[in-house]
């Protein structure tokens, strides 16, 4: 049989099915499809196969992207999957999550003469393959060293940390606040963006590789770090907590009901689930006016939730749509679903009802001025603009902070002026023991940075430990002189 | 998972459980709370640690029936094992030597201000506990309460029991009658807010435990948000005691009425599921 002719290579990416928006903006199933193998093929197609590939040096965890692609060309999903996982170990989360546009995306060669190779899109295709077909499989494990591993929190980082030192022999705990894990991957971002069975089928992986998972205990409260470190044993704590803090704007009316913080808001609708209210018992406030205040992802995830629970939802952001800092598929989606956007607009005041309900939000216009020293143009307010939007639920999601629960109760550990831990690059912080990674450390900022800096705590852990000299997993596949090579 | 140990009704529509937890108790002190949630799609529950046993590795709670949730928790057994149980969490009391503090418990609020008039007592505190209750019926744990007071006066709405009347009375008796250097108020909102409408006028310190609406109880979502002094503070981690004069009652009675509506028809699609 001669081989088939091959099609000519197609500049853009094989589009995603996904639903349509007005079927989706009243479901909470996930919004893209994901590919079907023959699209998978097509688009890994596309790929050149370069000998210097750039977009690995745009990965934070160096992912061998030809490596991977040319799996699938060859139809090996599974085995891609697994070459994907030699250095992530959670793609089907990053495939979906990752702000690819500005990482791995934004570096491939093909931007030249069209569209970057759907990297992401490829990468959640192996993932889901590999784990709808249950051929996920348990990698070699070197023997037990004999050392313990404590990690608090079971967000991306930890879950790194954790995935990591148990393939190297380390005996490894997770400790987690929560009574689910994940961190924000379970209770920040909303089902219709990354399914929970998705997060708990992760999760459920690393327990299987032997991992213990200590659900509802809270280090700084049930157990301290240095508990940690002396009655209990373990030989290196990582704390990958993250940024766990809400930020409210200081207007007059932010107590009353109807207003939420977005970690309220969105903890109540994904870890508890309370848009299945009342088949769960916890409820939530289910606006009929909605205002997301702020124009960062979280935002995006607050608007399009408070759609799917019947709003009619307006974003209240203060700079251009320009300036926003969301993915630009972000707010693409919300819009084609029917969130609208309130630009060069700032919220002054919550306006309540007799029973201290929202009833309102009093804002002002604003216009942009002379560009700052950031380079963004500033925001300026318009006097005696002010009007009244009406509303009945206000969702703040201007932005989160260090939670000092932990970092408060543990002496020795040196914080910046923000709360947050101080670390070097390796993760190491101050106190003798102890790694720290993702947003505790940088502040709020992506899954696979995180998961990165996971990596190198991991690597720094064990040659710390074990004297094993750390070097970064490296793909074969990246010429050794590669400057993004850690 | 944790255990229940032992469960029993204290007396109508309050419960006890003793609750296997030696992570939680090892560390547990007068005044700090615990989250508890009954199942997997239950709501995570604050209840204050009402006694503990470091040595049985044992924690007491002890709720009174409102809602869906306590009315689930009520309804699991001895052998049955919480979906989450967690704490201790928030500030314990301040213990030390005052001088003479008076404890006012209202209805299941006896159960939280126990321990702390055990350990006041213990750090050499003149106590003098009143504990009201609406009936005599409703009365509980009055001989552990006077155990660890050197005065323990009991009133009852109705009057089947000790002094007919509030608890405000003999507060005001006492304030009068004697120098008191902190008043602990826990119970109802109504009647903590009126104990320190009475202590006012006398300028007795008076520390009340708040019960706002909790989430998650580390301080990550501010659902529990208080105006205390004009400031906005999160009960879960800056709480739950406060300077009751400094408390502003209107906004934490509006914000426990948050979900009124949600709190109806779900205790409604629970009873009518229990009846099955
Ligand atoms: C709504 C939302 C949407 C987002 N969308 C994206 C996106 O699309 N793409 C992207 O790349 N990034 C996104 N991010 C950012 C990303 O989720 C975070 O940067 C990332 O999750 C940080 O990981 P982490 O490991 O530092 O901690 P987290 O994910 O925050 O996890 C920390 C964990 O630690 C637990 N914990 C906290 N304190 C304690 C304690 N004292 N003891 C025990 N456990 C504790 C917490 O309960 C939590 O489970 C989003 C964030 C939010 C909030
Ligand atoms: C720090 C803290 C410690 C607490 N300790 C205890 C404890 O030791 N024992 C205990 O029984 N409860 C305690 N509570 C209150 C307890 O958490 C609530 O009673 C419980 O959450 C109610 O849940 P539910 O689903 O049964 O009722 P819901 O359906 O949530 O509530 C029904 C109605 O009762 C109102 N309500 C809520 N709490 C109270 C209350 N305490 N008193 C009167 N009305 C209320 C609500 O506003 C609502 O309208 C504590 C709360 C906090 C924050
Ligand atoms: S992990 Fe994220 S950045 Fe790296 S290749 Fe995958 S999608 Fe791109
Ligand atoms: S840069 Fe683009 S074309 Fe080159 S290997 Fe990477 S994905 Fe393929
Ligand atoms: S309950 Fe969430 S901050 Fe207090």
């Amino acid at each position: 049989m001669s081989p088939a002719p091959k099609k000519p290579r197609r500049k853009d990416k094989v589009p995603m099915p996904e639903q349509a928006p007005e079927v989706r903006a009243k479901n909470f199933l996930e919004v893209p499809l994901g590919y079907d193998a023959e699209m998978a093929v097509e688009e890994a197609e596309r790929c050149l196969q370069c000998k210097v590939p750039a977009c690995v040096c745009g990965c934070p965890v160096n992912i061998n992207i030809p490596g991977f692609i040319q799996l699938i060309t060859e139809r090996k999903f599974a085995e891609a999957a697994r070459k994907i996982k030699e250095t992530n170990a959670l793609p089907a989360v990053c495939g979906r999550v990752c702000p690819q546009e500005s990482q791995c995306e934004a570096q491939c060669v093909l931007n030249k003469m069209g569209r970057a190779v759907a990297i992401g899109r490829l990468e959640r295709f192996a993932a889901d393959f590999e784990r709808e077909h249950e051929l996920v499989q348990i990698p070699p494990k070197a023997a037990l060293n004999g050392k313990k591993i404590a990690v608090v929190g079971s967000g991306p980082s930890g879950l790194t940390v954790a995935g990591d030192m148990i393939l190297l022999g380390y005996d490894v705990t997770i400790f987690e606040a929560f009574h689910k894990p994940g961190g924000v991957l379970m209770y920040g971002i909303p089902e219709f963006r990354l399914p929970k069975d998705i997060v708990e089928k992760e999760v459920d992986y690393l327990v299987k590789l032997g991992v213990n998972l200590k659900l509802n205990e809270i280090v700084g409260k049930t157990v301290t770090i240095d508990e940690l470190l002396t009655e209990k044993g373990f030989h290196a704590v990582f704390i990958g907590v993250g940024a766990g803090l809400p930020k409210f704007l200081g207007i007059p009316g932010e107590n009353l009901g109807g207003m939420y913080s977005a970690n309220e808001y969105l903890t109540r609708s994904n870890l508890m689930k309370a848009y299945r209210f009342p088949e769960y018992d916890t409820p939530i406030v289910r606006g009929k006016k909605v205002c997301v205040i702020g124009g960062g992802n979280v935002a995006m995830d607050s608007a399009r939730t408070a759609l799917r629970l019947g709003g009619d939802v307006s974003i209240v952001y203060r700079r251009a749509r320009e300036q926003m800092p969301a993915r630009a598929e972000e707010i693409h989606h919300a819009e084609e679903e029917g969130v609208k956007l309130c630009l060069l607009t700032n919220p002054v005041e919550i306006l309540g009802d007799e029973n201290n309900m929202v009833n309102g939000l009093k804002c002002s216009r604003m216009e942009l001025g002379e560009p700052d020293e950031s380079g963004r143009s500033k925001p300026i307010l318009i006097p005696n603009s002010e009007y009244v939007i009406e509303s009945d639920l206000v969702i703040n999601a201007i932005g989160a902070g260090a939670n000092p629960l932990l970092t408060t109760s543990t002496p020795g550990l040196e914080l910046n002026k923000w709360g947050y831990i101080t670390a070097d690059e390796w993760g190491k912080t101050s106190k003798e023991g102890v790694w720290a990674g993702g947003d505790i450390v940088t502040g709020m900022a992506t899954v696979i940075e995180a998961m990165g800096a996971g990596r190198k705590s991991a690597m720094d852990i064990h040659e710390k430990l074990m004297g094993v000299k750390k070097a970064i997993a490296s793909p074969e596949a990246l010429p050794d002189d590669m400057t993004c090579k850690l | 998972m944790s255990k229940i140990l032992s469960m029993k009704e204290l007396v109508p529509t309050i419960y006890e459980a003793v609750v296997e937890a030696p992570e939680i108790a090892r560390k547990a002190k007068a005044g700090e709370f615990l989250v508890v949630m009954p199942d997997e799609k239950g709501e995570r529950v604050p209840l204050t640690i009402a006694d503990f046993d470091r040595e049985k590795g044992t924690i007491t709670i002890v709720f009174m029936t409102i809602g869906t949730s306590t009315y689930k928790l009520a309804a699991m057994k001895a052998g049955d094992s919480y979906y989450a149980f967690v704490g201790p969490l928030g500030h314990a009391s301040e213990i030390k030597n005052y001088g003479t503090v008076v404890m006012v418990a209202g209805g299941v609020g006896t159960a939280p201000i126990y321990p702390i008039a055990r350990e006041l007592k213990k750090a050499g505190n003149k106590v003098i506990s009143i504990q009201g209750a609406r009936t005599k019926e409703l009365l509980f744990w009055e001989d552990k309460l006077a155990g660890v007071s050197d005065e323990h006066i009991i009133t009852t709405d109705d009057g089947t029991f000790g002094r007919k009347g509030l608890v405000t009375e003999p507060l005001k008796e006492i304030c009068e009658r004697e120098k008191v250097a902190v008043v602990y108020a826990i119970g109802p909102i109504p009647m903590m807010k009126f104990c320190t409408f009475t202590t006012k006028p006398f300028g007795v310190k008076t520390i009340v435990s708040l019960n706002s609406i909790m989430i998650d109880a580390t301080g990550m979502c501010g659902g529990c948000r208080v105006n205390v002094g004009n400031e906005t503070k999160f009960t879960c981690i800056d709480g739950p005691e406060f300077d009751g004069h400094q408390v502003d009652w209107n906004l934490l009675t509006s914000r426990q009425k948050i979900y009124l509506a949600e709190e109806k028809c779900s205790l409604e699609k629970y009873v009518e599921e229990a009846k099955k």
